[in-house]
């Protein structure tokens, strides 16, 4: 069986639309710094490190050998991992894994991004099959514009519903100093923004950012004389339903509803609104804040929308989603899904500042490939059993 | 490094190089190809353990994990199970050029398939066009054998 995991510890550039001050291993080196000093651990002691980044935003192919100056990688075990989206959250996944084996004490998980390097729809067009997926296909925002089209058809949602989400997640974003948009949008302001992809509009997009983020992962034994509250991982999912896009349902994310159902039964968890305390979610868009929620069982199909609009997932309502300000506020691709684990890990340590949740015992993380695979990390004060 | 002013911030561009992939069908896409380019006519693929029918035809099915062998023709007439309209422009990876809007994309469930084909939508009049809409696909006069042998799909009168 597996060895018991926690995070201690992790570090995050203030992300931003372009950081032409640096290249991306000087980039890639802030998070790290940040990470060690968040922990006051050297480099000296990490035994590997992980690092990820959706490769075609940089092309650069080989980030595993690139980044070492920056990454700390130099004569020790380096890896590499992208999955488009879902890197940073698959690399929090295989940050767990390869501390839970044994074979690793403290290890070093770095995503990052330098999205203002080249145009993201080309990129993200080119992760789609090129005989039969790539030459309709839009990049993310298309797939996203689709799924919301079904939603709305299925369950007649609105788009001002959609919006909601948006206010929310730039609400928080507020309090968060490492945020990328920091300043508040209100309803109408979002309806009235320009049009994309029916029913999408610019604000109930994601931006794109450059940014990195580091988190440091360390084994029982270790992890509690490096940090007093270490955030426990209590489990994790991922799952990949379809190679082409016409396989895909559009109904409801189900790599999702499927990963979740997976991880509650794995970590002992019924009613997911009830037991877990805080979720960072990655939802790269406003819709997904509506059916994204229901295919994690927080209420039956069709009811996101009453969750919004009654406050149950704002800050001091009864699951608060996205405190950071989430993807919608931030969205440096290859670190987004590992900031989503870092500000989880954050919330349980009670390190969060001022977006901090009181009385955190259960986080969960997600992450999301688009288009349409998905991932999740729970984390938690309580060291499993 | 000590600097007494603020330093300059270079920006190096990569150029327009191209980068060209020549993509092997595969036996299961040739078959596609080759019926559409000289028959017009779309195949697909059934699985001998779910049975269902997958478009277009491919080696395994994912689910099931399961070789498929049993070709099968479906109609070029479909319903209409998912769309967007496409309204802001984009550098299409494929031409080096930015993509012309808008246009109208969307997954039909051709006749006698399981899952949905994805292609471009005619949007003339995007009053007509909604999830459930019967399509039809508008093929081209001469074609190449590749997914633009079919103009796109319009909405049947």
């Amino acid at each position: 069986m597996a060895n018991r995991v926690a995070i201690v510890g992790s570090g995050q550039t203030h992300h931003r639309t372009r950081r032409l001050d640096v290249n991306g291993v000087e980039l890639i080196y802030e998070a790290t710094q940040r990470a060690l000093e968040d922990t006051g651990l050297t480099m000296k002691d990490i035994d590997g490190v992980i690092i990820g980044n959706m490769d075609h935003f940089e092309g650069i192919n080989y980030v595993d050998c690139w980044s070492i100056d920056g990454s700390g990688g130099w004569g020790k075990p380096t890896l590499k991992l992208t999955t488009g989206g879902t890197t940073g959250s698959t690399l929090a996944i295989a940050g767990y894994h390869m501390v839970a084996s044994g074979l690793f004490d403290r290890l070093l998980v770095i995503g990052w991004e330098k999205n203002s390097e080249s145009d993201t729809t080309a990129a993200i067009t080119t992760a789609f099959d090129p005989v039969w997926d790539r030459s309709v296909f839009a990049g993310a925002i298309s797939g996203l514009a689709v799924e919301a089209s079904v939603y709305m058809h299925t369950y007649g949602a609105t788009e001002r519903d959609a919006a909601r989400v948006t206010v929310r997640d730039r609400r928080h974003a507020c309090l968060n100093p490492f945020a990328h948009l920091r300043k508040e949008v209100t309803l109408e302001e979002v309806l009235s923004s320009p049009p994309l992809a029916d029913p999408l509009k610019l604000l109930d997009m994601c931006p794109r950012t450059d940014g990195a983020c580091a988190v440091i992962f360390a084994s029982e034994g270790v992890a509690e004389r490096i940090c007093p509250r270490p955030a426990w991982i209590l489990g994790t999912a991922n799952r990949h339903l379809y190679t082409y896009l016409g396989d895909a349902d559009y109904v409801g994310l189900k790599s999702l509803r499927h990963a979740s159902r997976e991880l509650y039964e794995k970590v002992g968890i019924r009613e997911p609104l009830k037991e877990i305390d805080v979720m960072e979610l990655y939802l790269p868009y406003s819709f997904a804040g509506l059916s994204w929620i229901e295919e994690l069982g927080l209420c039956p199909p069709g009811e996101g929308p009453r969750l919004l609009w009654d406050g149950v997932t704002d800050l001091g309502g009864e699951l608060p989603i996205n405190p950071s300000g989430g993807v919608i506020s931030c969205n440096p691709i290859g670190a987004t899904g590992l900031i989503r684990c870092a500000e989880a890990a954050l919330q349980v340590m009670g390190k969060a500042g001022e977006r901090q949740v009181p009385d955190v015992h259960v986080a969960l993380s997600s992450g999301f490939g688009g288009c349409w695979w998905s991932d999740l990390v729970m984390v938690g004060s309580t060291k499993p059993a | 490094m000590t600097q007494t002013s603020e330093p300059e911030r270079l920006v190096m561009h990569s150029g327009d190089a191209q980068q060209p992939f020549r993509y092997a069908v595969g036996r299961y896409g040739s078959r596609f190809f080759m019926a559409l380019r000289d028959e017009k006519r779309l195949l697909g693929i059934r699985c001998p353990r779910c049975r269902k029918v997958y478009v277009p035809p491919r080696q395994v099915c994912g689910p099931c994990f399961e070789r498929m062998e049993e070709l099968v023709e479906v109609a070029s007439t479909g319903t209409l199970v998912a769309y967007t309209i496409l309204r802001f422009s984009f550098l299409d990876p494929e031409t080096g050029k930015q993509k012309p809007v808008p246009y109208g994309y969307g997954f039909i469930q051709l006749d006698g398939s399981d899952n949905a084909f994805q292609h471009f939508i005619e949007i003339r009049d995007e009053a007509r066009i909604h999830i459930g809409a019967r399509m039809r696909a508008v093929f081209r006069d001469t074609r190449r054998g590749t997914l633009g042998d079919i103009r796109h799909f319009e909405v049947l009168a």
